[in-house]
């Protein structure tokens, strides 16, 4: 479970996270919804300890994100930050290799190894594994990218904005295996989605935000109802059922 | 290697430690030594201290710089060249400045102090000089595994578990000493740590420090003997090598960089 109590965030004058306080399950995949600048890529770097926690407190697995020292986290929670911009100039598997650095600082074993050919081909990144990341195009990146988050094996992950330049198919394709991981290996994901479609029919639980606040949380079928959507949103939407599962008509 | 080093922390391939101020900062202390000691009292202070203080004096002052300008607004590479050019400025017009005020004996001192020379090498210090060499580069292998997670950026580094402030400052302690301790001996080079950084990252072709590091003293070894070796020997000419090197090396960056080979 993480932990997020009374969590507010402000730069300069400006509240981005007012008092944000809720608990993300185990064992389940949370959507984080929320129109452009509701505050849901601050919130997952205050969980991810990439920006420094002005106000409140927050646990992975219990352990406070501030205290506890960062290779340990890693060993329990992978990020995908939204913006994958990158200081060296790298090949997809040596990207992909990185993911495995909490657990070998440095000294690969043959494990290691295995563990990075086995997210290359989890991807269907195994015949690109020698391409530089500036010769691929913007999806072929991003499922690097994930995939040098499967390779560090955690029991969370943490993605913002995965689906980003994933087609049809490839979107669906990250989410079916996000599904499984979560059903099959027990793990955790949180992620970030602005296509509430994909946490309709995949997410267990959705935490939606607004102008750095919750707005509603909980199953698909009770957040993604038209008046709470438009709550959201600030737009009319009607919203039908498949599979049991809500279906947002948001684009007509 | 000290500029490999420093473009990993600042994760940019453009920025060096000369861009960032460090040359004009040293020509800044050459001045005001000649400016309160006079000629004969900067002529006659004892070549090991005053080595040994001049590097002190510049590891302290360009973490600080360098610290200063990496510590926060890292992220923001446009901001943080910015800042480091006006520095650079700072510490030449300050220079300029006391320069003025000397007479032109004194003036001619500064000058000579302020440019780079491998054969001007005071032999006394060349042990020292290794010494400190020596350890900033067995450091930085030893960190080598580590630096390349640094320099993958923050925002991927931290979540991978390195203490990125932490490294960050152990990486710009190395850059300082390796640096000083080679303006202190040979002078101001400027432009000669990003052509060494360049050809390395673009002949090894390897994100891998343990690989690039080597390679960029190597390089940079061949270069400066090769060249000293052919000025002197082969063509009896007794101009400035570091010059040349520059000019040389420049062309030979820029070749690689219109082919597209460092990125
Ligand atoms: N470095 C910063 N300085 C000032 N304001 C910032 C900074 N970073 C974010 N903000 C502001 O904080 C608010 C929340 O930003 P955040 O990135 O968390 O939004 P988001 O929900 O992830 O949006 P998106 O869907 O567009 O990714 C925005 O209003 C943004 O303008
Ligand atoms: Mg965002």
């Amino acid at each position: 479970m993480i932990e997020i109590e009374a969590v507010s965030h402000r730069i300069g004058q400006v509240t981005i996270l007012d008092h944000v306080g809720t608990r993300l399950p185990r064992g389940a995949m949370t959507a984080l919804i929320g129109p452009n600048g509701a505050g849901k890529s601050t919130l997952l770097n205050l969980v991810a300890r990439l920006l420094p926690l002005q106000e409140g407190r927050i646990a992975v697995e219990g352990l406070d994100v501030t205290r506890t020292p960062s290779r340990a986290l890693a060993l329990r929670m992978a990020v995908l930050g939204q913006d994958t911009a990158i200081g060296s100039r790298l090949r997809v598997r040596e990207l992909v290799g990185f993911g495995r650095w909490p657990h070998h600082q440095g000294r690969p074993d043959p494990a290691d190894a295995a563990a990075v050919l086995a997210a290359l081909d989890a991807f269907g990144l195994t015949p690109l594994g020698a391409r530089f990341l500036d010769e691929l195009s913007g999806g072929q990146r991003q499922r690097a990218f994930v995939a040098m988050t499967f390779a560090q094996a955690t029991d969370w992950l943490l993605l913002d904005e995965p689906l980003n330049n994933l087609d049809m198919a490839h979107a669906r394709a990250l989410m079916a295996r996000l599904h499984s991981l979560v059903r099959e290996e027990g793990k955790s994901v949180v992620l970030v989605v602005h296509e509430v479609n994909y946490a309709a029919a995949w997410a267990d639980h959705i935490v939606a935000l607004r102008d750095g606040r919750i707005v509603a949380e909980g199953p698909p079928a009770e957040v993604l109802t038209p008046a709470i959507l438009c709550d959201i949103y600030g737009m009319e939407m009607a919203v039908t059922e498949h599979a049991g599962r809500p279906l947002v008509l948001h684009h007509i | 290697m000290a500029t490999v080093l420093f473009q990993t922390v600042a994760a940019n391939r453009i920025l060096t430690p000369s861009i960032m101020g460090f040359d004009a900062l040293y020509v800044l202390m050459q001045t005001a030594l000649v400016a309160g000691l006079g000629i004969t009292g900067f002529a006659l202070l004892p070549a090991g201290p005053k080595f040994l203080i001049e590097v002190t004096a510049l590891v302290a002052a360009s973490l600080m710089l360098f610290g200063t300008l990496l510590g926060r607004g890292g992220q923001d590479i446009v901001r943080t060249i910015l800042t480091g050019v006006i520095f650079g400025i700072l510490f030449r017009s300050l220079a300029g400045f006391l320069a003025r005020l000397l007479d032109p004996n004194e003036y001619a001192v500064v000058q000579q102090a302020s440019f780079a020379s491998f054969s001007r090498v005071n032999a006394e210090l060349l042990p020292w000089a290794a010494g400190l060499a020596g350890i900033g580069i067995a450091g930085a292998i030893r960190l080598a595994p580590r630096l390349d997670v640094l320099a993958l950026g923050r925002r991927i580094s931290v979540p991978l578990g390195l203490a990125h402030e932490r490294m960050a400052l152990l990486t710009l302690g190395l850059v300082a000493v390796l640096v000083s301790a080679s303006t202190a001996l040979v002078g101001p080079v400027g432009f000669f740590g990003l052509i060494v950084a360049g050809l390395a990252h673009g002949l090894t072709r390897d994100p891998r420090h343990a690989v690039l590091l080597p390679a960029a003293a190597m390089i940079a070894g061949v270069l400066l003997v090769g060249g000293q070796t052919l000025f002197e020997r082969l063509l009896g000419l007794q101009s400035t090598l570091s010059v040349v090197v520059e000019f040389a090396g420049g062309m030979f960056f820029l070749w690689l960089l219109l082919k597209g080979r460092i990125r």
